[in-house]
């Protein structure tokens, strides 16, 4: 039996300023994985890429990492992904220097 | 100190306005990011985690006060107000913005420095030992052959596209301060019958397949290096392998070709190669070597070193770790430990970078030195001004005295931003280095490495740590596995598994039953942690780290 589909989002780095970025179902980039459209459907997934890849000229390496359905929207389910949407550990640097200062 | 001449100036301008071109045409979209992304990291320029990061050689790990100054700006400038110096002599910065990397790279060519070749498959920063110059033991300085290499290899067109990237590290000292058997190829300053030459390590490296270095070489005439290296390069682009990443570098090459094939195959290319030079490097040489020339140590007395050694312990404890012996009467190279309990191995604020410039410039005849140990390095400094340097070192929070000790950590980025790293190795450092001093028990634990890298590719060397630690993903979760006995000197050697890794909250546990473990079994406070494991070996301390399988045994 073929396994379960795990949820995805889209996420890239944005050119210019080098930041995690996440793909919307707008089509449009967030700076805020809770924005990102989560993808619940396989072959959706590759064809929402392509949709990103189309952006190519105002991201970087875009690519679909697992997430699940949080209560506020997607959720990191990889330490990494956590890493990347808050910022490194030993600094208060990156997103959550960010959010900090909205 | 090399001083770039009128063709260096215009080479590096030339490419940094080439660079600034790219980057405008990758912005309006001329370039796609496949076409780009070999441009930049040929100038340096990753993409990490959160953000760019440019990495800029400090070639073979020397500076002058205005070079560092220059590092304090970008880190102020351009990035969030400090740098991170690496295990290979270079300067890393997290946060640059891509629009800003060309003035970046402006600012550092205006005082001859560069980013050029700190990525990508060729021949990357020739690291030196960073005592080079000053250490007692050293027959001679190595950095003009390091200079030599760094102009000859730099935009080498039979190099820049090897089959992987190509590191090569240079002794002039018996005692090996720059792991040389742990690079692609290294070198040793040898003297031979009264004449100088160097011995050739080659096939040495870390990574996923660790190897020490195997001699090619027992003496090859100094005359000889950039031919024979070429050769050796030359042997590696033909002979190297390209249909597998993970084969692809010289270590490789070497162990399945067997060395005396390598050296038989070195050598016919060098019978060719060697006619090609008509003595002009050798000129060269000769011109970069009166920019090496030794300062003028001055003379004079040391009192108020000995007055300070014998009444102020705070200063003794400093000078005990901190301090090297000097080839010049009255003088000590001063490590200052950027490694402060608790602070990210290697990380220096722009405050500080500027502070160590002014003491370079003030107290070092304005030289200071990047060790691949992650800390920096005033090489020449007259023992009567120790005093007043330790005290502005201390007002600074720069006097940590903590030089070869459990604390001394070496850590790659690891997870908190590489794109590589399979887990974090600098919140580990932090806590390690925190729960010991916490002990206060480091000082007579006495001389013991650490060395944590955060994925398979080893930046943070630790299998030649005597206590290595290497975060890994296992099912989604940081686990950290443990090899002990690793030696990062002239008897280089690789660390052993300890067994099963253990888990972020309980790798410092584990850590400290090893330590306990040494403490309870070492024959006197003389006797090293390497030491004490070369003569007890694993068993003691498998089974402090898993009791429960040895019940299991039993």
């Amino acid at each position: 039996m073929a396994r379960p589909f795990t949820p995805k989002v889209i996420t890239a780095n944005d050119l210019l300023e080098g930041d995690v970025i996440y793909f919307t179902a707008a089509n449009t980039w967030t700076r805020n994985l809770s924005e990102a459209e989560l993808i619940t459907d396989e072959a959706d997934a590759q064809l929402r890429l392509l949709d990103a890849e189309k952006q190519n000229i105002r991201i970087v390496g875009a690519y679909l990492a697992d997430a699940k359905a949080g209560p506020n929207g997607p959720e990191p389910t990889h330490f990494r992904e956590d890493f990347r949407r808050t910022g490194p550990s030993n600094y208060f640097h990156g997103k959550q220097e960010a959010e900090a200062n909205v | 100190m090399y001083k770039y001449n009128e063709f260096d100036d215009a080479f590096l301008a030339e490419r940094n306005a080439q660079f600034r071109a790219q980057v405008e045409r990758r912005i309006d979209g001329s370039l796609t990011e496949d076409e780009f992304k070999p441009l930049r990291l040929m100038n340096g320029v990753y993409l990490q985690l959160h953000a760019y990061m440019l990495r800029v050689a400090v070639p073979y790990g020397t500076l002058n006060s205005a070079q560092m100054r220059t590092l304090a700006l970008l880190a102020e400038k351009w990035d969030k107000g400090y740098g991170h110096f690496t295990t290979r002599q270079n300067i890393q910065y997290n946060w640059p913005k891509l629009r800003d990397i060309p003035d970046m790279l402006d600012a550092l060519g205006e005082v001859g420095l560069h980013a050029i070749q700190t990525s990508g498959n060729t021949i990357r920063n020739t690291t030196a030992d960073h005592f080079a110059g000053a250490a007692k033991d050293e027959l001679t300085d190595p950095r003009p052959y390091a200079e030599l290499i760094r102009q000859w290899s730099t935009d080498h067109p039979e190099f820049q596209f090897l089959g992987r990237k190509f590191k090569i590290a240079i002794t002039g000292s018996p005692n090996d301060r720059a792991v040389i058997k742990a690079h692609d190829v290294g070198l040793q300053v040898v003297e031979q019958n009264g004449k100088t030459g160097f011995k050739v390590i080659v096939g040495g490296g870390l990574g996923r397949t660790p190897m020490i270095g195997q001699v090619l070489r027992e003496f090859l005439p100094q005359a000889d290096l950039l031919p024979y290296l070429e050769s050796v390069l030359t042997v590696y682009n033909v002979l190297g392998r390209r249909d597998n990443k993970y084969k692809a570098r010289i270590k490789i090459t070497v162990s399945e070709n067997g060395i005396d094939t390598y050296r038989a195959m070195t050598e016919e290319a060098f019978m060719a190669i060697r006619g090609q030079y008509d003595g002009t490097d050798q000129q060269l040489l000769e011109e970069i070597k009166t920019h090496f020339k030794a300062p003028e140590f001055r003379s004079g007395s040391t009192e108020a070193f000995d007055a300070a050694y014998s009444n102020d312990p705070v200063f003794r404890a400093w000078a005990d770790t901190n301090l090297a012996a000097h080839r010049a009467e009255g003088h000590a190279i001063v490590t200052i430990s950027i490694k402060a309990h608790g602070a990210t191995p290697g990380d220096a604020s722009a405050g500080q970078m500027r502070l160590m410039a002014d003491l370079g410039e003030q107290y070092a005849y304005d030289e200071l030195r990047i060790s691949h140990q992650q800390n920096v390095i005033l090489p020449h400094v007259h023992k009567n001004d120790l005093p007043a340097l330790h005290a502005k070192l201390k007002a600074h929070g720069l006097a940590t005295a903590n030089v070869g000790l459990i604390s001394d950590i070496i850590a790659c980025p690891g997870m908190d931003y590489c794109a590589l790293a399979t887990a974090r190795s600098i919140p580990v450092a932090q806590e390690i280095a925190t729960r010991f001093d916490e002990l206060k028990m480091e000082h007579d634990i006495g001389h013991l490495q650490i060395k944590i890298s955060g994925c398979i590719n080893a930046c943070g060397h630790h299998h030649v740590a005597h206590i290595g630690i290497l975060g890994l993903d296992r099912a989604g979760v940081e686990n950290y596995q443990i090899t002990l006995g690793g030696d990062a000197t002239e008897t280089a050697a690789i660390g052993t598994r300890t067994g099963p890794g253990f888990a972020y909250d309980e790798i410092v546990p584990a850590v400290e039953r090893i330590v306990e473990v040494y403490m309870a079994r070492r024959e006197g406070a003389e006797e090293t942690f390497l030491e004490t494991y070369n003569r007890i070996g694993m068993e003691p301390f498998k089974a402090a780290l898993y009791p429960e399988a040895q019940k299991k045994v039993a």
